[in-house]
């Protein structure tokens, strides 16, 4: 119980400490993109407003987020080192692995706020835009303007998110901020690539390199799979299980990376 | 140092306004288009398909309407069916895409790229993704009743449209009024009435409108010419006017046409004003009797 509460305890801190550092502007700079956008659209296309702001509202929730997880998400760790903060940090009654846990949490804590402001922002603009529409073009769309299915794509975004979050917490457990947003986003960027890892075969004749790179589908993380923006917008079908298979894939390898940083944090020699 | 600021912006947008008074440097027609092959783009795309679709179709739109209204030093629409296929395969649902840009690329020049084969090519693409959508089966033979004129084409697809699970009844009857009376006003008036009632997009119903105002025009230019040949038995000579048939009783009131513009009147033709805005009016196809 204890341990929960420093855990606790530290991700409140880092919570604040992102909102000290006006992290939260960026929730600003989307409600500024969307209402812009909303106005701006209706100019520029012909009758698609509403499909365009759903894509736009998850597109940008996505990059919001994933800017946040991967530039704060490195310093999570670097910065208590630069700063030589860690010293004091872990004379304290706190293990490591709380020092960790607890990191995680507090960026994940400031990724479902963000989010959360982001999808009620992202809804009144829609439902706004919907009343400027008359009512049997409404009633030709595949969803309405603020069909709750689409909040389906906004938690896989945050499963994704919390991903995100975690390979950049490993990454800085033991490397600097530069390299770890390198790494970070060239694993989100091949993370995007899986489908095409699954079927070399169909690209290389060597047989060696099919197999390599089909565990290499396995192994890294498969981030396409948590993308189902484009079913959402035209309500299509997304199975239950298909949701439920997927955000435990997520809470497995977040599990995974976790545990690896906490592994390679507490190797760390601060001496 | 606010007023270094503000001073330092103005001489900015000074030198931008500066810079446009000495006109635009000429662009490649191709130029825009940095990656044309939509199998790379999906891949690239990464999480963003649908945002970067919407992105090709606004381009795609930008271009067509650019073009058309002659903003673009080079008139050309060669990248409209590229920007049209990369905004598909991002996002094979959709189904504006599909429609607009088939409606765009079956304009004859100068107001489209006359490329019906395009349009149908785009509208297969969209049945290879949605194999029941009766839309794409009635755009297809929109294309063939409008641009191509082959009317028994028309007719199939619409038949294969009034097969699909969602189809409006009206679907079936059309199919059959093609195949029997294609090209024909009766036909056409019937397409434009069913579109005008069952579109979803103020872009159609206005289409719709128009082409009902000029199939009403048509009718109004044939009454108005036998009137006009009527004048010309009875007094040997073609009416110099308007007013001259009003006087003596052959038409009464304004002679306009259904916007409102007066109707021209050379010799024994009765014509559009050069202005309306029902110009050109259809080529009238092989109506069968």
């Amino acid at each position: 119980m204890s341990a929960i509460r420093t855990v606790g305890t530290v991700a409140v801190s880092v919570f604040r400490e992102s909102v000290r550092d006006k992290v939260l502007y960026n929730l600003v700079a989307f409600a500024v993109l969307l209402m812009a956008a909303s106005y701006l659209i209706g100019q520029l296309t012909a009758g698609q407003d509403i499909k365009i702001i759903k894509d736009l509202g998850l597109a940008a929730i996505a990059t919001f987020g994933l800017m946040i997880a991967v530039f704060i998400g490195i310093g999570l760790v670097w910065k208590e080192v630069e700063r030589r903060s860690i010293y004091s940090l872990l004379s304290k009654p706190l293990s490591r692995a709380e020092f960790i846990l607890g990191k995680y949490c507090g960026l994940g804590l400031t990724l479902v706020v963000n989010v959360v402001v982001m999808v009620v922002a992202w809804y009144i603009v829609l439902a706004y835009m919907a009343t400027t529409v008359p009512p049997e073009v409404r009633a030709a769309w595949p969803a309405p303007a603020t069909d709750l299915g689409m909040l389906r794509a906004v938690g896989l975004i945050l499963v994704e998110l919390m991903l995100v979050t975690a390979i950049a917490l490993f990454f800085s457990t033991f490397s600097s901020p530069f390299l770890s947003a390198g790494l970070t986003l060239g694993l989100w960027v091949i993370g995007h690539f899986n489908a095409d890892l699954k079927n070399f075969e169909a690209v290389v004749d060597s047989r060696a390199a099919a197999w390599f790179a089909h565990g290499l589908y396995y192994v890294l993380p498969n981030f396409s799979a948590f993308d189902i923006k484009q079913q959402v917008v035209y309500a299509q079908a997304v199975p239950a299980s298909y949701l439920a298979t997927t955000a435990l894939y997520g809470a497995v390898y977040i599990a995974l990376l976790l545990a690896a940083s906490v592994a390679v944090f507490s190797r760390r020699d601060f001496k | 140092m606010p007023v270094v600021l503000v001073m330092l912006m103005a001489s900015a947008i000074g030198l931008q306004a500066l810079r446009e008074r000495g006109g635009e440097l000429p662009t490649g027609a191709d130029s825009l288009l940095y990656v044309r092959s939509p199998g790379a783009v999906q891949r690239l795309a990464l999480s963003y398909k649908s945002i970067l679709a919407d992105v090709y179709w606004i381009r795609a739109v930008q271009l067509y309407g650019d073009t058309k209204l002659g903003r673009t030093a080079y008139r050309s629409y060669s990248r409209l069916y590229p920007l049209l296929e990369l905004a598909t395969t991002l996002d094979p649902y959709f189904d504006v895409a599909y429609q607009f840009g088939a409606l765009f690329l079956a304009e004859a020049p100068p107001g489209g790229p006359g490329r019906p084969d395009l349009a149908i090519a785009l509208l297969q693409r969209g049945l290879e993704a949605q194999p029941d959508d009766w839309q794409l089966y009635q755009a297809i033979g929109f294309v063939h009743y409008w641009t191509t004129q082959d009317y028994a084409a028309a007719a199939d697809w619409f038949g294969r449209a009034s097969r699909q699970p969602k189809a409006p009844t009206w679907m079936a009857p059309l199919a059959a009024v093609t195949l029997a009376e294609g090209g024909n006003r009766r036909s056409s008036r019937l397409l434009w009435q069913q579109i005008q009632q069952s579109a979803t997009d103020d872009w159609f119903r206005n289409e719709a409108d128009r082409r009902l105002k000029q199939l009403d025009a048509m009718d109004q230019i044939d009454l108005l010419t036998k009137v006009v040949t009527a004048f010309t038995a009875r007094f040997g000579r073609a009416p110099a006017s308007w007013a001259e048939l009003a006087r003596t009783g052959f038409v009464r009131g304004a002679v306009v046409d259904p916007t409102g513009a007066p109707y021209r009147l050379e010799g024994s033709t009765v014509t559009l004003d050069p202005a309306s805005k029902l110009l050109p009016l259809p080529k009238e196809g092989g109506a069968r009797p």
